[in-house]
């Protein structure tokens, strides 16, 4: 495992990918790795890529990506698509709207799945987010599964978050509602050239002069053209190109990079701590029988989980 | 805690549009509790192989109903070799005629599948013949 941090270090695709296998799959010992490069991250500029599903978000971040490789920036991509709640199983489709990268040595383009995850991405967007930093890429898209109002995990991942709106969705009340509608630095109106594009982008444009503006950034909304019209298309997304760029230097000149990530930052810490402390203890019950007997302890009522509990960290205190 | 899942790329190599079977098997395939990336079609062996990197996956399936079959599934083994990723299965499916075969395994191919194939037949296969890697 040891060697697996070299090599993502040194760029290695495959062991950045297989790396970010291991923490999908939860394969015991993969922090061996993690700990060899945490220390080497935090240059890359992590970018959110969130809406509903069909909004164009893999084929804005295929535009994006390739705005990116000419301002020659390398670019990594972790794109989310949902696991099957009934079977495990998952078809993950973004990779087809991005095929032009494919060879392209400066662009690693990574598909997850959610596997269970209800936030809009997986579990493993987090830290595979730092396997792709420490590979040295300029630029993180993390693109999420299709969401709804709710799905706003991608905050605490993200320096800068973009929302992808398209026309007929609902009426302006939809554009007040808390959830999705806050979470964008930067807001596009996809497909443009549709019905409906020039009142949602009043409704949105409204709604955002109405938000109090935090540290001076102010909320662009910007429309990009159909992909049917590819010179419009590219120009539009090249000027949304620019304002994540204008984002990220607001961001390095308030110096709010790293405060944006003090929650997942937080996150990460308490998880280690849980498997580090809480992990150990519960193994060590289970191994010895002890948890199905408290368990049934608490089903016949001789006792309550909060006495138990206590007893327990009793027991460990000095143990792990 | 920790579980492997098998991870699938489909692609469909070639001047071939005709997807509607690698549409059916990516189905198949996540309702098997696969990890699925489909690419779709018109892909180099380069693309193929970068991608199949990219994702780490266990599992290459390749459909080709054009005929270029002798060229380009050998092509995507070879190109995953020259990787270090001989560690992949390819396996690919179409119409290849039975002259072609023996060929086809030869150059590295693990496993092929022609119309009629069952689908149940293809998860087997994968289930029996593929552990993802440690």
């Amino acid at each position: 495992m040891k060697e697996l941090g070299q090599k993502v270090l040194a760029g290695d695709v495959r062991s950045a990918s297989r790396l970010i296998r291991n923490l999908e799959d939860q394969i015991p010992g993969t922090h061996v790795a993690m700990q060899e490069i945490f220390t080497k991250t935090g240059n890359a500029h992590v970018i959110g890529i969130t809406g509903a599903p069909g909004a164009g978000k893999s084929t804005l971040t295929d535009e994006l990506v390739f705005s990116w490789r000419q301002r020659n920036k390398t670019v990594g991509v972790l794109a989310v698509d949902p696991t099957s709640p009934f079977t495990g199983g998952a078809l993950l489709g973004d990779r087809i709207r991005m095929l032009r990268h494919a060879e392209d040595k400066g662009v690693f383009l990574r598909s997850l799945a959610t596997r269970g995850s209800m936030g809009g991405i997986s579990k493993a967007v987090g830290e595979g987010i730092h396997v792709m930093d420490a590979m040295g890429k300029d630029t993180i898209i993390v693109e999420t599964v299709g969401v709804g109002q709710q799905e706003v995990e991608i905050i605490n991942h993200a320096h800068t978050v973009i929302v992808v709106l398209v026309p007929g969705m609902g009426d302006e009340i939809q554009a007040l509602k808390a959830g999705l509608m806050e979470i964008a630095d930067i807001f596009i109106i996809n497909k443009a050239d549709r019905d409906g594009a020039a009142s949602l982008y009043k409704e949105v444009t409204n709604m955002v002069h109405m938000s109090v503006t935090k540290g001076g950034w102010e909320i662009p909304v910007l429309l990009v053209e159909s992909v049917q019209e590819p010179k419009k298309f590219a120009e539009s997304v090249s000027a949304v190109c620019d304002k994540i760029e204008d984002h990220y230097r607001y961001l390095v000149d308030k110096n709010l990079l790293s405060e944006r990530l003090r929650r997942k930052t937080a996150a990460e810490f308490n998880e280690a701590l849980w498997a580090a402390i809480l992990q150990p203890v519960l193994n060590d019950l289970d191994a010895g029988g002890e948890m199905e007997k408290m368990v049934d302890q608490l089903l016949k009522k001789e006792t309550d989980p909060y006495t138990l509990a206590a007893e327990v960290a009793v027991r460990y205190k000095n143990k792990v | 805690m920790a579980e492997r899942r098998i991870r699938i790329l489909l692609s469909k190599p070639g001047l071939d549009g005709h997807d509607r079977g690698a549409k059916v098997l990516a189905r198949c395939f996540r309702d098997a509790g696969f990890e699925v990336i489909y690419t779709g079609c018109h892909q180099t062996p380069e693309q193929i192989a970068a991608a199949a990197i990219q994702e780490d996956v266990d599992v290459v399936g390749l459909s080709c109903l054009s005929g270029a079959h002798k060229y380009l599934f050998p092509q995507v083994v070879k190109l995953l070799k020259a990787e270090g990723a001989d560690d992949i299965t390819v396996i690919g499916g179409g119409i290849i005629p039975e002259q072609d075969m023996q060929p086809l395994y030869d150059a590295g191919l693990k496993a092929l599948f022609t119309p009629g194939a069952k689908l149940d037949s293809l998860v087997e296969w994968i289930n029996t013949n593929v552990t993802p890697r440690a």
